[in-house]
């Protein structure tokens, strides 16, 4: 019975779920996008004087994605914590091979320990250099993953397709290539 | 604590007000377990991705287009109202493709990194993993820095 709720989904189960959210926040009159909340909690956070126009607006209408947000700290906590698989993820023998070119181990967990140890300082720089990526490209290229690959894809839009292809551009570019570079 | 209809006025609709936010509380609660039963919020599986060793990332992501795109056409069909009775609006991304191609390179630099993208951020905070804080503030500095700079930024 735990086994059933700690065990991971495959992803015929989990990819069609994943579409689900498109129509099911479409029937609440929302889109589904979750980037933008970086965006609000600039609005929120920044003091009237210092603030650029782009986190000029009334961010109260968009409380929504905030509470969004929350759900997903509250779903990581149900499925990562309390019913966490005890199993490391069941990569590819290849993928194995890559974690061990990388110097890195294959834990029950979703990140690898040496990511997460904080006394490696190219373990900062990764997880800064990331961040710092990821906010500043979202909302330039105007979306994330779920705003544009999801969401603009189904809903068949031309800048997010073009937008998802440099995703995944930029990411085969970092994982292969920056990513190598800093661990080794 | 006197009794005036202003306030009553207020209660009734606040309520429905409340619910909806309790909604989107559940919805992303869903969410952030799909992400994490489906393992898409797993470093381990964006790395495998991104160097083309298996198929489940791309099973995930294809399939959840494959019903996103029937559902969303058949609400855009049948002109379905949404639950608060409105029309439902699709709204068109910006035109412009430099910042697409510019701004999505960006972000799969990123992606690739660290393995997260916006919403397993949030997933993998609550899940214990305190280290995202880390990422997280990079991420709020990034979107500050896309605020300042936007307008010298080619769109």
């Amino acid at each position: 019975m735990t086994d059933l709720l700690t065990s991971p989904w495959p992803w015929y189960v989990g990819g069609p779920l994943i579409g689900l959210m498109v129509p099911l926040l479409l029937l609440g009159n929302k889109t589904f996008g979750i980037s933008a909340n970086l965006r609000h909690a600039c609005a929120i956070l920044l003091p009237d004087a210092a603030k650029p126009a782009f986190f000029r607006y009334d961010w109260r209408k968009e409380r929504w994605n905030l509470m969004f947000a929350a759900g997903l700290v509250l779903g990581g906590l149900l499925a990562g914590l309390v019913f966490a698989n005890p199993h490391a993820t069941h990569l590819s023998s290849r993928a194995v091979q890559s974690l061990h070119d990388l110097g890195v181990s294959l834990r029950p967990g979703l990140l690898p320990p040496e990511l997460l140890d904080l006394h490696r300082p190219v373990v900062w720089l990764i997880l800064s250099l990331s961040g710092l990526l990821v906010g500043f490209g979202t909302r330039y290229g105007g979306g994330c993953t779920s705003g544009h690959a999801i969401t603009g894809l189904s809903m068949r839009q031309f800048p997010s397709l073009v937008a998802t292809v440099s995703f995944f551009a930029g990411g085969i570019l970092s994982a292969n290539f920056v990513l190598p570079l800093l661990l080794k | 604590m006197t009794y005036s209809p202003t306030t009553s006025v207020r209660r009734t609709r606040s309520l429905p007000a409340a619910l909806s936010l309790l909604a989107y509380l559940l919805a992303g609660t869903f969410f952030g377990v799909v992400l994490v039963k489906s393992e898409a919020a797993s470093w381990y599986r964006i790395q495998e991705m991104f160097r083309f060793q298996s198929f489940h990332m791309y099973g995930l992501i294809g399939s959840a287009v494959l019903t996103g795109l029937p559902t969303t056409w058949l609400l855009r069909r049948f002109q379905t109202r949404s639950l608060t009775g409105q029309t439902i609006q699709i709204q068109s991304k910006d035109p412009g493709l430099p910042r697409y191609v510019l701004g999505g390179l960006i972000f799969g630099l990123g992606w690739g990194l660290a393995g997260v993208c916006p919403g397993p951020v949030f997933t993998l905070l609550g899940s214990g993993v305190w280290a995202m804080l880390i990422v997280l503030f990079f991420a709020l500095l990034g979107t500050w820095l896309y605020g300042v700079l936007r307008d010298r930024l080619p769109h």
